[in-house]
């Protein structure tokens, strides 16, 4: 089954190269990796959808905290979480007719588009994996000249994956 | 303040954390470190190969508990200590290596002797450093000794860039680490250990399997008190060899691929297994899903990795196994468990593993082990290679002493034993150290034979020369009908070799010069090497066949065919793993 993992590492030249290596390493396919800053300085957050049994995701959980830079790492495929990404699609439309019917799904969607071209309109979405799917469906009989997709990130709702982790901090000070 | 350079920051860093002993080789990359080296006192063993450091540092840290230090220089430099640095990682064996690399300016355009160091070496060491600014060293050189040696030991590397190690800055060294994502736990959680105790008390056959992790821990007194109070067989695993007396009588033996019989079975039988600082290798487990299908299992490892990573556990333990038994000793009953150990000590008669004729009728490498072991009353070093004579050195051997069969369990590297031996002698510097190696392995490594006639070693060679990769060509003979492919050997004259070297050395080839070259070796005052010519087909028994189970332990050439055509038939005509 997929599973989504928060991990909060610090900013530190490799680590990227750590993580992914460890997955690949312990056998797993990444479905999706994405990273970026986050609230505070010097922590980096990285967002992996993985797919995998319950054992195994535990079993690379476990070797995730074993490397120096990974301060916390969560499944939070059980929580209640915000997930999102983002996607560019640049979708042929070389008459008005086609042009105005992808306008129509975009809205549905409540996508943007983003640029015009003589032959073509690049078309930005935000939304769950499954949403990205269901426009690409719809758009795929124009004709998709080009798509970038940023993986997904998650949030859960309610506390905070850095709010644990100050609070294991000052568990472990006191 | 005073102005140091890198080299001498690293120098300074390195008295502070008390090294003394550092093993290594100059190149390009490191001859400004070199160069400061001199001014300092440590001892510094010149390898002639550096993989020849990386396990001499390794030998070293296994005998004193304190980490292994080794340096090489830039590109072949640190690709050449990569065999013992993935050693040391298997093993669990505190080391820093400290590598020489281009200078910060030219990384990334294919200098000469230019390689990705920490690349290379991430899935290999414990954590590694590229210092690209000299005020970072000093830091680095503190956290990287604190990796290597807290929680569960490992190789911690630091990569040199050459101008980091001539820019000047202020030297102070950080009373203060700060590594918030390293906090290994060590402290046994006492709910995990009552409840352990309860299942303990509650068994009728268990069984301890101890691990490295006692002799890491040096356990050694926790072990036996926890053993003696509830009158527990113990099973060490062969990296566990000599956490306990072999001459104590709640010692059983060690398990898996060519452990004891009984041993095999007392797992197969068992109620309850606590398993401490050990990972459950599949050399170990035999086939998984058949390991110990009656018992409960307390694993104890200071690494929460490795605790459900490929046997179910009945209660985890997170912690250090000194820390955990104690605590486990206070918690449980006196007990006993004399049915069980009648049923052992039948299965002991009824299949003596270890039972070596008086006098074989050929020159027999067991009972060549054995010789030693009386010569030496069980009171040596003995550090071994990989295959075959690393297997009877492990059975026939009984070792009393704490931490004194050092050997490579993981990775199994041939050519570890000769530079292991070299460190361990430099921490031991008092005990009587014997490297046990076979044709094979000795020829990796045999360069080194320079540091211990340079340095005069007094080291003890027993070379068990089969003129085959003796356990290849046992698997060949075994499993894959006689077709011996790529496995006999034509050596060099090992007499002259050890003249060419200045290492008195003797050729045994009947069975009555055997205790005679073994007193003549431990006479010398200084090296000595003895070349045993041993019955190239002798095979290492107990031997649990490839993909089999523990119960199906085979003991001797007549069971191989009728076990391995059930393994086989049970696996769907594969034979399945290595």
């Amino acid at each position: 089954m997929k599973h989504t993992l928060v991990a909060l590492v610090e900013n530190q030249p490799g680590v990227l190269m750590r993580v992914a290596n460890l997955f690949a390493r312990r056998g797993f396919n990444i479905e999706s990796f994405t990273v970026g800053h986050t609230e505070t300085t010097k922590l980096s957050r990285m967002t992996v959808v993985v797919d995998g049994a319950q054992t195994q995701v535990e079993q690379v959980i476990k070797q995730l905290y074993k490397l120096i830079d990974v301060l916390k790492v969560s499944d939070v495929t059980e929580d209640r979480t915000i997930d999102r990404e983002l996607a560019l699609i640049k979708v042929t439309a070389s008459n008005s007719a086609s042009r105005a019917e992808v306008v129509q799904f975009v809205n549905i969607f409540r996508g943007k588009i983003v640029d015009v071209a003589p032959d073509s309109l690049i078309v930005e979405v935000t939304g769950t994996e499954e949403k990205v799917d269901s426009l690409l469906d719809v758009l795929r009989p124009f004709g998709i000249k080009e798509m970038v997709r940023t993986g997904t990130v998650a949030m859960t709702r309610g506390g905070s994956v850095s709010a644990r982790l100050a609070e294991d901090r000052l568990e472990a000070a006191g | 303040m005073q102005q140091l350079n890198g080299s001498q920051i690293l120098c300074e860093s390195l008295l502070r954390e008390g090294v003394d002993t550092i093993f290594g080789m100059p190149g390009g990359a490191v001859i400004p470190l070199y160069n400061v080296l001199l001014d300092y006192p440590f001892k510094h063993v010149l390898c002639r190969h550096e993989q020849g450091a990386a396990h001499m540092a390794d030998g070293y840290a296994r005998a004193t508990g304190k980490v292994g230090v080794c340096i090489g220089t830039s590109g072949p430099g640190a690709t050449n200590m990569v065999t013992g640095i993935a050693t040391a990682m298997m093993d669990s064996v505190p080391m820093v290596v400290i590598t020489g690399q281009v200078p910060t300016y030219m990384i990334g355009k294919d200098a000469f002797q230019e390689t990705d160091t920490t690349g290379i070496t991430m899935p290999i060491t414990k954590h590694n450093y590229l210092v690209m600014d000299v005020k970072d060293l000093a830091r680095v050189v503190r956290e990287a000794f604190h990796i290597a040696r807290t929680g569960r030991p490992g190789p911690v590397l630091i990569d040199l860039p050459k101008d980091v190690t001539t820019n000047e800055t202020t030297f102070e060294y950080p009373s203060k680490l700060s590594l918030p994502g390293f906090k290994p736990k060590t402290q046994g959680h006492i709910r995990q250990i009552r409840q352990a105790a309860r299942l303990i008390d509650e068994a009728r056959k268990p069984l301890v399997m101890a691990g490295h992790g006692i002799i890491l821990s040096e356990a050694y007194d926790e072990l036996r008190e926890f053993a003696e109070k509830i009158q527990i067989p113990v099973i060490t695993t062969l990296l566990g060899i000599s956490a306990f007396p072999e001459t104590h009588p709640l010692y059983l033996g060690w398990p898996g691929m060519h452990g004891m019989y009984y041993c095999n079975m007392a797992i197969s039988h068992a109620d309850l297994i606590v398993a401490v600082g050990m990972r459950m290798d599949d050399r170990v487990t035999g086939r998984l899903n058949a390991f110990a299908p009656h018992a409960q299992i307390v694993h104890i490892d200071i690494d929460p990795a490795e605790l459900g990573k490929n046997v179910r556990t009945a209660v985890p333990i997170v912690g250090d196994a000194k820390h955990v038994l104690k605590l486990l000793t206070q918690e449980v009953r006196d007990n006993r468990h004399d049915g069980w150990w009648e049923q052992l000590n039948q299965w002991r008669v009824e299949h003596p593993s270890l039972a070596l004729p008086d006098r074989p009728e050929k020159m027999s490498s067991p009972w060549i082990v054995r010789q030693l072991y009386h010569a030496t009353k069980g009171n040596a070093v003995l550090v071994t290679d990989v295959g075959q004579a690393q297997m009877w050195a492990a059975q026939h051997y009984f070792f009393s002493k704490p931490n004194t069969h050092i050997t490579s369990g993981g990775l199994g590297p041939m050519g570890y034993a000769l530079p292991a031996s070299i460190g361990v002698q430099y921490g031991r510097p008092n005990d009587e150290v014997w490297c046990v190696t076979g044709d094979g392995g000795f020829q990796m490594t045999l360069e080194e034979l320079a540091v211990i006639r340079e340095e005069n070693l007094p080291i003890k060679i027993a070379l068990f020369n089969n003129s085959y990769l003796g356990m290849v060509r046992q698997w060949q003979q075994l499993f894959f009908n006689e077709r011996y492919s790529a496995v006999k050997m034509w050596n060099p004259n090992y007499v002259k070799l050890g003249e060419a070297y200045e290492i008195p050395t003797v050729r045994c080839t009947q069975l009555d010069e055997v205790a005679p070259a073994l007193e003549w070796a431990r006479q010398i005052d200084g090296p000595a090497m003895i070349e045993f010519m041993v019955d190239p087909y002798e095979n290492v028994f107990p031997m649990v066949p490839p993909g089999a189970s523990l119960q199906e332990t085979i003991e001797g050439v007549e069971d191989v065919a009728p076990q391995t055509a059930k393994i086989a038939a049970a696996a769907g005509g594969s034979s399945g793993g290595v």
